[in-house]
């Protein structure tokens, strides 16, 4: 199953590159000229994306370097350790939506110090490969068209996140702990 | 929402930083985070223009809409303010599928088509639309059916099972996003409802 999957994974762009210029040839299109054509914006769009992303980082940046989520994490680990949450992942959890970078690191350093097989490795795991960087997502996505105003996206994405959280807690205690 | 979170973070971390008397990690950490954005924002130069160019030829041999039609039962329960067939479904539904795969350097120019496709339906406006509040809470919380890179990381520190995460990663991610559509749905009727 997984060998199939990993196959499919490997074969999807080569099959995409392979199948769309063919069949806008075969439709009469001039592939390299629509090509150049709709590559033409790639330039702006990606620029444009800067002062949204800018504003976003650096306010991570600052929180993480600071020390700021070190305090916030001490500070709610007492309250988590009465559900089983280990109060060593909650730097990860809090970072996990902010930044993706910043959020394997933790991982990565749980993995090492307690072992990938660990119940800490495996939670952090878990939680590393669920839910993706929501706050970097909507900086990135509405920056490119100029969006400002989010609506309720961010409270949508938190309500996830949380529970994707929740959920990763409680089945790791389901599979792995013995 | 965002400019509370935001102005939180700052003001938080200057407070904190200067209690502890290391006020100067500050300056140097919000330098590094703007470069870091630069970096990213550059990097996606060289996949964007080269999807926009794949996505051009698509919409041109009218594979968009014929993904679109192809997916029309559950965008229209989705995307209920999308018209029927729009090259707004087509490129949301790559950048979905490119996300269960794994493949992040296809997912994100997907999205961002998506998002420009969806931005002309909202007329240039300043504000999120219901359908990209919905497109990104979909994104968001997204499953990806083999989480390779903290496999790897796994592999790399000796496990003896490396892939034992992938059957709680599915469930988790199941769990998120069977929330984010219902949070998305909820949301939307409560902001509706409070401007009318």
């Amino acid at each position: 199953m997984f060998e199939l999957i990993n196959q499919i994974s490997r074969w999807a762009i080569p099959v995409v590159l392979l199948v769309i210029p063919l069949i806008a040839f075969i439709k009469r299109v001039p592939v390299f000229e629509t090509f150049v054509e709709g590559a033409e914006e790639g330039f702006s769009t990606a620029i444009k994306t800067i002062p949204y992303l800018v504003a976003m980082l650096v306010a991570v940046s600052v929180f993480r370097a600071s020390g700021a989520m070190q305090l916030m994490a001490d500070y709610f680990s007492p309250l988590l350790d009465n559900v089983g949450f280990p109060a060593e992942v909650l730097p990860h959890a809090i970072m996990r939506p902010l930044s993706g970078g910043a959020a394997l690191g933790i991982a990565t350093d749980l993995i090492k110090t307690h072992g990938p097989d660990s119940f800490i490795g495996k939670l952090v795991s878990t939680m590393q490969g669920t839910s993706d960087t929501t706050f970097y997502v909507l900086t990135l996505y509405f920056g490119s068209v100029g969006v400002r105003r989010y609506r309720y996206a961010v409270a949508t994405g938190l309500c996830a996140d949380i529970t994707t959280l929740v959920a990763s807690l409680f089945i790791a205690h389901v599979m792995f702990t013995t | 929402m965002v400019n509370y979170i935001w102005l939180g973070m700052i003001v938080m971390s200057i407070v904190v930083a200067g209690a502890q008397g290391n006020i100067e990690v500050i300056t140097k950490a919000a330098f590094e985070g703007a470069d870091t954005a630069v970096e990213v924002s550059l990097s996606l130069i060289a996949i964007m223009t080269f999807w926009l160019g794949i996505m051009k030829l698509a919409e041109a041999a009218g594979l968009v809409k014929a993904l679109a039609r192809l997916v029309q039962p559950v965008t229209a329960f989705l995307f209920p303010s999308i018209p029927r067939n729009h090259p707004a479904l087509g490129a949301i539904v790559m950048n979905l599928s490119a996300n269960v795969l794994g493949l992040s350097n296809a997912a994100t120019p997907m999205g961002l088509i998506a998002m420009q496709e969806l931005q002309k339906l909202n007329g240039n406006s300043r504000t999120a639309s219901e359908a990209m509040c919905t497109f990104l809470a979909l994104n968001t919380s997204c499953l990806t059916l083999i989480p390779t890179t903290i496999i790897g990381i796994r592999l790399m520190y000796g496990s003896q099972d490396p892939t034992a995460i992938v059957g709680t990663t599915i469930f988790a991610t199941a769990c998120g996003m069977t929330v984010a559509i219902i949070a998305d749905r909820t949301f939307r009727r409560i902001y509706n409802w409070r401007r009318s």
